[in-house]
């Protein structure tokens, strides 16, 4: 008995060490349970989720009430319940990708980040499984939210010129586009924080890549400009998710094809950073 | 065990860490001391592969940190108190580095309650005093289970109780055979914990000795008489591990390997008289000023700084 209870007081540094060890998948449920553990994850996807979806109801209604009082906005002219519906998109981005960039970013204003890569530091599985995670997560509220939106405004411009059912040719495609988008901007907003360690610096390019630049080309010749505009980052998305498309815009898979990479053009930048540099 | 070779540091024109070479052996509490800008966590920070040396190169158990299948495993690490998301609970920023390694919950749950944080764990980190922080540093660092600890400036902020807790844990972990690395920029500190001592000034290695040696160099128990005759007490001195030194012609002696209290009976025995009698230990603060002296970075302007630990 004696023998016994000795060996097992032995020191545990010696032996009988458990067999601890780093894999991709468990840096992954890591990354999952800190996004989650944070208030800011909630908030910032609850609003994201109520924008896509309020937006949507809003300008659906507009569009209703326009077609019965007979004053229609220029705005709305060929509207579709879908682009109707998804008009939400344009706010969500914003909620998508800032929170990308706080996914990331905000390790490194918190100085979370010398935890994080004491615990992996080989490094690039955190970023890898940073942007797997959040970009599901992204893209799973963006379908959700395009879907819920399009069903109750689909609802409320049914019997009008722009009444679309789920059935629709291009219906589901545009939804399920628009929540592709939304997770590629978040991937975009998380490599971005990734590569510029900084949450206003993050936000600030953010900002201006999706909203100011694609109004600044309107400052180009013409033949520029439609050379150059279609392959912007939020055009490129906007034809994953538009219904109708023209020669000015990309086909939805070509819209696809050019937002991945940018996508991943930042991710590699974000990945050489984290690489090569101190923390 | 750590082994740092040549490792060099340099930031622009600056140079952190100069071509350190020192090992840290397990079994034993290993001091870090050096002035602030000493280089110490910058050292750190290398060692655990947050900053890539410049030239040089350290490992921790026969590896680069990065290499390790389980670097928590390997080494727990104290770093800044300040490594935490003031948005999470400390359960959930430990269980979060736990699930990197699949480190089960219970080490967890175990961590805190060493840590003392067991009433605070489902609070927010950003809400933690100071010496909570560092608790929960702490907690973070004995994850693992780690064969080397290593902790920068750990007592920073802490209350009596907290650096009493800190001085136990240290010793209670070299003697279950672990490295122990600890920095900190008080001597006095380190000498109720330290066995060995790794001094830094500027970058550079001033001193890899014992606490014991390090008083011994510095001058050691000096004891000082005026005496009457130092020619015949010199002779009366002498012997075996005795060393008198004066200069000629003044009255006084200045004698290590002997107590005062032994001189002056001796010099009693022979009707020797003597004016003054004093010893003169050399505290480990002292020996440490004296060493690091022309290393310290920012200097205070204070007109007793030079002379304070090297009396005329």
């Amino acid at each position: 008995m004696s023998t016994l209870t000795e060996t097992a007081e032995e020191p545990r540094t010696t032996s009988a060490r458990p067999a601890y060890r780093v894999t991709g998948r468990r840096v992954l449920a890591s990354e999952w349970a800190k996004l989650w553990s944070l208030r800011s994850t909630w908030i910032t996807l609850g609003l994201g989720l109520v924008f896509l979806v309020a937006f949507g109801l809003i300008s659906a209604n507009r569009y209703k009430s326009g077609i019965t009082s007979g004053h229609m906005d220029h705005d709305f002219a060929g509207a579709t319940a879908v682009s109707l519906s998804l008009f939400g998109t344009h706010f969500a981005q914003m909620a998508l990708g800032v929170l990308g960039v706080l996914v990331t970013a905000g390790e490194y204003s918190t100085g979370m980040i010398r935890s994080t890569l004491a615990a992996v530091p080989r490094r690039l599985p955190v970023l890898w499984s940073k942007a797997v995670v959040f970009g599901l997560v992204a893209l799973a509220v963006g379908t959700l939210g395009g879907f819920v939106a399009f069903l109750t405004g689909s609802g409320i411009v049914s019997g009008t010129p722009a009444a679309m059912g789920l059935s629709h040719a291009g219906v589901p495609r545009s939804l399920l586009g628009a929540g592709l988008y939304l997770g590629l901007v978040g991937v975009i907003g998380t490599a971005l924080g990734a590569l510029l360690r900084s949450v206003a610096g993050g936000i600030s390019v953010l900002v201006a890549t999706l909203m100011l630049i694609p109004g600044l080309t309107s400052l180009l010749p013409s033949s520029w400009k439609d050379h150059i505009g279609p392959y912007l980052p939020s055009n490129a998305g906007e034809s994953m998710f538009a219904v109708t498309h023209d020669s000015t815009t990309l086909s939805p898979g070509a819209g696809l094809l050019v937002l991945l990479c940018w996508t991943a053009l930042v991710l590699g930048g974000a990945a050489y950073r984290l690489a090569r540099s101190d923390v | 065990m750590i082994d740092a070779r040549q490792l060099t540091k340099r930031y622009g024109e600056k140079t952190a860490v100069d071509g350190l070479d020192f090992v840290v052996k397990p079994g034993t509490v290993t001091g870090f001391l050096g002035p602030n800008g000493a280089g110490k966590s910058t050292t750190m920070r290398m060692i655990v592969g947050l900053d890539a040396p410049t030239r040089g190169s350290v490992t921790v158990n026969g590896h680069h940190y990065a290499r390790h299948q389980a670097p928590l495993q390997e080494v727990g690490a104290l770093l800044e108190a300040k490594s935490v998301h003031p948005g999470r609970s400390a359960y959930n920023h430990l269980k979060a580095l736990a699930l990197t390694h699949g480190i089960p919950g219970r080490r967890v749950d175990e961590v805190i309650g060493l840590a003392g944080l067991g009433s605070v764990a489902k609070k927010r980190a950003g809400a933690f005093s100071l010496g909570m922080g560092q608790r929960l540093g702490i907690a973070a660092a004995l994850l693992g289970d780690p064969r080397t600890v290593m902790l920068d400036e750990p007592v920073n902020g802490l209350d009596p109780e907290g650096v009493l807790w800190i001085r136990n844990l240290l010793k209670g972990l070299a003697d279950e055979g672990r490295t122990v690395f600890v920095s900190s920029h008080l001597m006095s500190e380190m000498a109720l914990v330290a066995d060995h001592l790794i001094i830094v000034g500027r970058g550079r290695l001033l001193a890899d000795t014992t606490v014991a040696d390090l008083i011994r160099e510095a001058g050691g128990d000096t004891v000082k008489v005026v005496t009457q005759d130092p020619a015949r007490l010199r002779d009366v001195l002498a012997g075996p591990g005795v060393d008198v030194s004066g200069r000629i012609g003044s009255e006084e002696l200045r004698v290590t390997g002997l107590t005062a209290r032994e001189i002056g009976l001796k010099a009693a025995e022979h009707g020797i008289a003597l004016f003054e009698l004093s010893a003169r230990t050399v505290s480990l603060e002292e020996a440490f000023m004296d060493l690091t002296r022309d290393a310290v970075e920012y200097h205070g302007t204070t007109t007793g700084t030079e002379s304070v630990g090297r009396p005329a």
